[in-house]
């Protein structure tokens, strides 16, 4: 395992975060609230894979390097998913959110940190089926352009589609997953029709500003990379992004609790972690 | 002064664990953290029974959570759990590692960090290799390595990689792992 053991841990922290502030200063990407935890462990693979003996000289390549640096966040960010992970949230939202978005002409969808798309596209045939999709303007970011691009593809493996038949099955689905997507080789490619009120762009979820005022947050899976500060700062930018009544959906191991904005919102899923904005707040 | 025990496990874990962890008794100093693996199912029947049966609270790993001494954390479904160096939890969706989410060898190496020579490491009865190069970090940072006899686990695979790859200090009977948990619970031997 590298250059570093128990005898220079504190080594490797500092340089871990001088690594950071490099990072900062340099591109503009801020990790320096994130897990600690886990920016070592993905640090400590890029040295092992590039054959890089310290932090230090990693960090001269990072900054010396755009190219090197536009893989190196690839490192950083989260990209695994699937497509309905956590089918009982489908059902719930099926039962706790549709009735409601129902009951409206018009609507938008912010999904926040979408990575490669799966549970963009899977949150798109939940409203096709429920006869939604069309009255829906559907945003979709994340600041890693590189899984954008995939996501805007909407082309995934063919090899994960069993896991995620069983998944739109056990959500609830009303049809086949296969109505949805078209084979082609070792891929699918998820029908467009799902994607023409999907705009995708790059957004940053701790160094930009509200991306639009919306009716549905989704952000799931994102705040459990980040500490208690950057948490707080980013479920308060998620809050001020809702239209009042409106709904914000957590990763089932995330929490309002504890929180700032606790009070602006009541739970409608506790296990689920769906929650609606308070009128008044 | 141990701190804390991180315990690995899979096939024939929750056997194992029922015998265990029922006696560490109240007032035990260490933090008790568990990653067994159970598939996308969810924790809360076996963290019940658990409770009914062990005097030290049990409960599944909370993302932020400051970790206590006296109790039992379980890492949730689908997810890795790492310990912070500040003794706080984080979890992750990142690649399952050795098949596996949550990864037995991200638990350990991350508690080896946050703990260094304060930690002990179990791996007990399971059917993957999952957990052997976490040990061995525990044991580079001079932490102390337990392994439950291969010859009498329900599944040896997880104890047997252990033992090849960590070459871990202690090889116990599933009888005897809790009596040694307490043992060095209250050594000095630890820690400086």
């Amino acid at each position: 395992m590298s250059a570093y053991n128990d005898s220079n841990a504190d080594l490797l922290t500092i340089e871990l975060n001088l690594l950071l502030e490099g990072i900062f200063l340099k591109y503009g990407y801020d990790f320096r609230n994130y897990s600690k935890a886990h920016i070592r462990r993905r640090v400590l693979t890029r040295l092992g894979l590039s054959n890089i003996g310290t932090v230090s000289e990693l960090q001269g390549k990072v900054l010396s390097d755009p190219d090197f640096f536009r893989d190196f966040l690839a490192d950083l960010s989260i990209n695994v998913t699937e497509m309905f992970r956590d089918p009982e949230f489908y059902r719930s939202f099926r039962e706790n959110i549709v009735p409601k978005l129902k009951t409206y002409t018009y609507f938008k969808v912010w999904h926040a940190g979408c990575a490669t798309g799966e549970e963009v596209y899977s949150l798109a045939i939940l409203l096709q089926e429920e006869g939604l999709l069309d009255r829906c303007q559907f945003y979709a970011t994340d600041f890693n352009r590189k899984v954008l691009e995939i996501a805007k593809e909407g082309v995934y493996q063919k090899a994960d589609m069993e896991l995620y038949e069983r998944n739109y099955r056990l959500s609830g689905g009303k049809g086949k997953l296969s109505d949805y997507y078209s084979s082609m080789y070792g891929s699918v490619m998820l029908n467009k029709e799902l994607s023409s009120r999907i705009v995708f762009a790059d957004h940053n979820l701790v160094t930009d500003g509200v991306f639009a005022e919306v009716n549905l947050v989704m952000c799931r899976n994102v705040l459990i990379y980040f500490d208690k500060i950057l948490q707080n700062k980013v479920l308060n930018l998620l809050s001020e992004s809702l239209v009042p009544t409106g709904f914000l959906c957590l990763g089932t191991k995330e929490s309002l609790k504890f929180s700032m904005v606790e009070n602006q919102f009541i739970t409608l899923d506790d296990q689920q972690k769906i929650f609606k904005k308070k009128l008044n707040v | 002064m141990y701190k804390a025990v991180v315990i690995g496990t899979s096939h024939g874990g929750l056997e194992a664990l029922k015998l265990i962890l029922p006696q560490l008794e109240k007032g035990f100093p260490l933090a008790v953290i568990v990653v067994l693996h159970i598939g996308d199912h969810n924790n809360d029947v076996f963290i019940r029974i658990l409770n009914g049966l062990c005097s030290l609270p049990v409960k599944e790993a909370e993302s932020n959570e400051a970790i206590l001494p006296g109790h039992i954390y379980f890492a949730p479904p689908n997810y890795h759990l790492l310990v912070e160096d500040d003794l706080t939890f984080s979890l992750s969706t990142d690649e399952k590692l050795n098949y596996s989410r949550p990864s037995i060898d991200i638990l350990f190496e991350s508690a080896a960090w946050a703990y260094k020579r304060k930690l002990i490491a179990v791996i007990l009865s399971g059917a993957n290799s999952d957990g052997a190069h976490g040990m061995k970090t525990v044991k580079s940072f001079g932490g102390k390595t337990v392994i439950q006899n291969p010859c009498h686990a329900i599944s040896p695979t997880m104890p047997r990689f252990a033992l090849k790859i960590a070459r871990p200090e202690i090889r116990l009977d599933l009888e005897n792992i809790a009596g040694k948990l307490i043992e060095l619970a209250y050594s000095k031997g630890a820690g400086h």
